[in-house]
């Protein structure tokens, strides 16, 4: 049984299985509070399944992921999201029939329910924060335009921005920096370094320069188990980890 | 109005207020003057059915919700107008001559003999009124509770509420007694002692009809323009990231489909009142399905489009079975065809992509968009 820790996440004994499968098999991690924690693996070593499991998208077969002391694998997705769990997908999933202004608009944590949406007014707060952060995610100058024609990269900013107008305090991230060109891979490594002031952020990443610069903590995945943990220097030089993934 | 973000918040103001001023104008002047009684009746029962395609605008349109059961509700609006106007056509006196005087006709060749609990309450008006939105609202409600909680979407949603549209006419049609069965409730004559199958009673509710569709309209442009509308869009898109931006998808994908629910209701009350009888012929898979073309050929995105959508298709049908009867169920296919294939957006999307640019290109200065951009993307439409 899981107790209570001081951890903001405890992941442990964490197990899904499709149809006999085991995408994810007996996992146990934790996340500090202001930790920023990289999990990298190859592919289909069940990474992104860990991050469905967290964020709801996907239910458990077994064991528990505790947010703050709270269980996670009973709640609804929105639930988790009102907890303070952000969620950044692999591709860019923005809202395309929407301006860049709206699309944050809408992730703005006010007037969740149908009638609070209903009555939403957008006031000085809202106009204000939205400014704030398009500013931040280098998107001032698109506000009034259709997500949809964003660029890549621009679109995968925008998704970032929706996540901090939310202002989680763990902050999931799938491949951020994936598809991206080398500069917009150097302004998203500053904009990542920018935002985890004051929060836990989990990220999935391919990019190993990306991960050192980054990481304070490397967790390495392989078929659905821990294959090694601690700081990225000691992954790298791990030989089982050289083998299966970093020696390819 | 069509979607138009890059038109920015004033133009869309002065495009939506302007549309809706001249549909009122047309619809408060121009065709009382032109039409005579029995011509604007007619427009009169089209434009219950306006009710439905607002409806469908927010819940199919706006949502994505698409819903093949609307019949359900115009019915059942319609059939608490019909109850209270029934119970009042059949007063002991009017109905001395049946077996068991003062209950409906139809009860009494049935060999019922007295009025079923569920009749009582339509006695009283006010009851009446809250009954034509309060039911359909309340069906949707478990309707969608049941569906969208379990995450029943799309197709299958559709197919379900097809099957209830089914459910609901084989039940009025077996349960004669109590209903009216496959004839409906027909012989009614006065609201509140005023007969409503006179000309002078007919213009006074075209009106009546014509300000509540112009409330419904203003109604659902404010839904539209809320937050609210804008996570009905989005989740039309990304129903996952509405998720994951912290709302319960499936309370909005109810509230829309009530509120649909409840608009339909209105019309199909507007309707009985109107033609003076309502049958489980509007109720069905086929009226339903008419429905759902009046808001595609007007435009499933466009409010406006969609009402005037359903007044031309009726008008059309109208004119075409007077002169050729059994070709109007082709047409009507080959219109939905039509529809799809070549113009998705309906009549308010080629209204859009080519009379607005026109129409807009004097004051393009002032706007700053390029007036010879297409507003919506054609491929959008079709997905």
């Amino acid at each position: 049984m899981a107790n209570n820790t001081d951890y903001l996440l405890a992941v442990e004994g964490l197990t899904v299985s499709f149809d006999g499968f085991k995408a994810v098999n007996d996992l146990s991690f934790y996340v500090d509070s202001n930790e920023i924690h990289v999990i990298i693996g190859p592919n289909g070593a069940g990474k992104t399944t860990v991050l469905d499991l967290i964020c709801g998208r996907t239910k458990a077969s077994g064991g528990s992921i505790k947010f703050r002391n709270k269980e996670l694998t009973a709640m609804k997705e929105h639930q988790i999201v009102t907890a303070g769990v952000g969620r950044k997908f692999q591709n860019p999933s923005i809202y395309d029939d929407l301006t860049v202004f709206e699309n944050l608009e809408i992730s703005y944590p006010r007037g969740r329910s149908v009638f609070g949406a209903l009555a939403f007014k957008r006031d000085a707060a809202v106009r204000e924060r939205v400014a704030e952060i398009a500013e931040m995610i280098f998107l001032s100058d698109h506000l009034d335009q259709r997500a949809e024609y964003l660029s890549h990269g621009q679109k995968q900013w925008l998704e970032i921005g929706m996540l901090l107008i939310q202002d989680p305090e763990l902050l999931m991230l799938d491949e951020p920096v994936a598809g991206m060109s080398v500069n917009e891979r150097k302004k998203t490594a500053e904009l990542l370094n920018r935002i985890i002031q004051n929060r836990s952020v989990l990220v999935i990443e391919h990019d190993m320069k990306f991960v050192e610069d980054i990481a304070h903590r490397v967790t390495v995945l392989h078929q659905g188990k821990i294959l090694s943990e601690g700081s990225m220097e000691r992954v790298k030089n791990d030989p089982k980890v050289v083998e299966v993934y970093l020696g390819h | 109005m069509t979607r138009n973000p890059q038109n920015g918040l004033l133009g869309r103001i002065d495009g939506d207020v302007a549309g809706i001023l001249l549909l009122a104008a047309l619809l408060v002047v121009v065709l009382p003057l032109g039409l005579d009684i029995f011509r604007l009746n007619m427009v009169g029962k089209y434009l219950t059915y306006a009710f439905v395609a607002l409806g469908l605008v927010l819940c199919w349109g706006s949502a994505g919700i698409l819903s093949l059961g609307q019949g359900i509700f115009f019915g059942i609006g319609g059939y608490c107008m019909a109850m209270f106007l029934k119970l009042e056509a059949s007063s002991p006196e009017a109905t001395k001559i049946q077996s068991t005087p003062g209950i409906p006709d139809f009860m009494d060749w049935n060999q019922l003999t007295a009025l079923p609990w569920f009749w009582e309450p339509f006695h009283s008006l006010t009851f009446s009124i809250v009954a034509v939105v309060a039911v359909p609202a309340l069906l949707a409600f478990i309707v969608g509770l049941a569906m969208f909680k379990r995450r029943v979407g799309g197709v299958y949603f559709a197919i379900i509420t097809q099957a209830f549209a089914a459910i609901l006419t084989i039940l009025i049609v077996g349960q004669q007694g109590y209903t009216g069965g496959i004839n409906g409730i027909t012989d009614l004559r006065t609201l509140k002692g005023w007969d409503i199958r006179t000309d002078e009673a007919k213009l006074v509710l075209y009106f009546v009809n014509a300000a509540l569709l112009i409330g419904c309209i203003l109604l659902c442009l404010y839904v539209r323009r809320s937050k609210l509308g804008r996570i009905l869009v989005a989740l039309r898109d990304k129903e996952d990231r509405v998720r994951f931006s912290g709302y319960d998808v499936a309370n909005f994908k109810i509230f829309v489909f009530c509120f649909a629910a409840a608009l339909s209701a209105v019309g199909g009350a507007m309707f009985t009142l109107q033609v003076g009888f309502m049958s489980p012929s509007f109720v069905g898979i086929v009226p339903s399905i008419e429905m759902v073309i009046y808001c595609a050929v007007g435009g499933r995105l466009s409010l406006l489009g969609a009402v005037y959508g359903t007044l031309l298709v009726n008008w059309a049908k109208t004119m075409l079975s007077e002169s050729f009867p059994e070709l109007w169920l082709f047409a009507m296919g080959a219109l939905f065809i039509g529809v799809v294939m070549v113009f998705p957006n309906g009549l308010a999307g080629l209204y859009q992509q080519y009379i607005a640019p026109r129409l807009r290109r004097p004051t393009v200065g002032r706007t700053t968009i390029p007036a010879a951009a297409p507003i919506i993307p054609p491929h959008t439409a079709a997905d």
